[in-house]
């Protein structure tokens, strides 16, 4: 699974830093049916975690109702120097990572 | 006299079958069903039952919640969202989890975001499938255990699930 992960590389302590990432992924919600009338499954991501410097800051448990291609957009606050590090999972066990290093100042 | 009975009878037979159609299809098709303790709220079917095991028995109030939905949606598949809580994000004040759900899709459920203090800012931002025009509700739960919601009305002109979902 291909991701893109948005993190400024530079921070100041306490400072918002804003982390956007897009996983390519179709979030099948198992209710579409292929040319031949079979019902494709269900295969969503179903959970995803984000870490700040090995700390789980963010997670989410999403279904069929998010959107294909699942866009994320949030926050987290500027402590010291780490990776922000992204996982998730999807319902055939397929997981993915991503991450982006943020260097912080002051 | 005969006739009068007849009539009611026939009256009253009318109004259970115009009951019948009236009911959400989706009732007819589905029955609510009790999950049992500790069950994964995504496999309740109902905007209700979704709520029920969010709140377990809660009161939730309107407020410090907003959720932003486009007015209009020219299509459901992919629907930007906004959700951002009034919060300090502060260790002893801070939101401990979002929930999106949606009054029409087949899992109302739509996701839950979990939060804590080190996201210093309650706000997420994603892409929401929406199946039809509609209503959907973000509840916030505090980390006092307090819960609030925000609800937003959608216009969807194609829905997410015309192809048989």
């Amino acid at each position: 699974m291909t991701a893109r992960i948005q993190v400024p590389r530079e921070a100041r302590r306490g400072d918002l830093i804003e982390v956007r990432i897009v996983i390519q992924h179709p979030m099948e919600t198992g209710f579409r049916y292929d040319s031949l009338g079979r019902q494709t499954p269900r295969n969503v991501i179903h959970r995803f975690e984000c870490r700040y410097g090995g700390v789980e800051v963010f997670r989410a448990a999403m279904g069929a109702g998010i959107a294909a291609n699942p866009y994320l957009r949030f926050f987290v606050r500027a402590k010291e120097s780490g990776d922000i590090e992204c996982r998730w999972v999807d319902q055939e066990n397929v997981s993915g990572f991503a991450s982006a290093r943020v260097t912080v100042s002051g | 006299m005969d006739r009068l009975t007849a009539r009611g009878t026939r009256r009253r037979s009318l109004a259970a079958l115009v009951a019948l159609f009236a009911m959400p299809r989706r009732a007819l098709a589905q029955p609510i069903m009790n999950p049992a303790p500790g069950i994964d709220a995504r496999t309740i079917n109902t905007p209700q039952g979704a709520l029920q095991s969010i709140l377990e028995g809660a009161e939730m109030r309107r407020g410090r919640v907003r959720l932003e939905l486009p007015s209009i949606g020219e299509n459901g598949h992919s629907v930007p969202m906004t959700v951002r809580v009034d919060s300090p994000m502060s260790d002893a004040d801070y939101v401990r989890r979002i929930d999106l759900v949606s009054d029409k899709n087949p899992v109302p459920l739509m996701a839950t975001f979990f939060l804590g203090s080190h996201m210093g800012r309650a706000e997420i931002e994603s892409r929401v499938r929406l199946n039809g025009t509609q209503r959907v509700t973000a509840i916030a739960q505090l980390s006092d255990g307090s819960f609030w919601f925000d609800a937003a009305d959608i216009v969807v002109n194609e829905s997410a699930c015309l192809d048989g979902g």
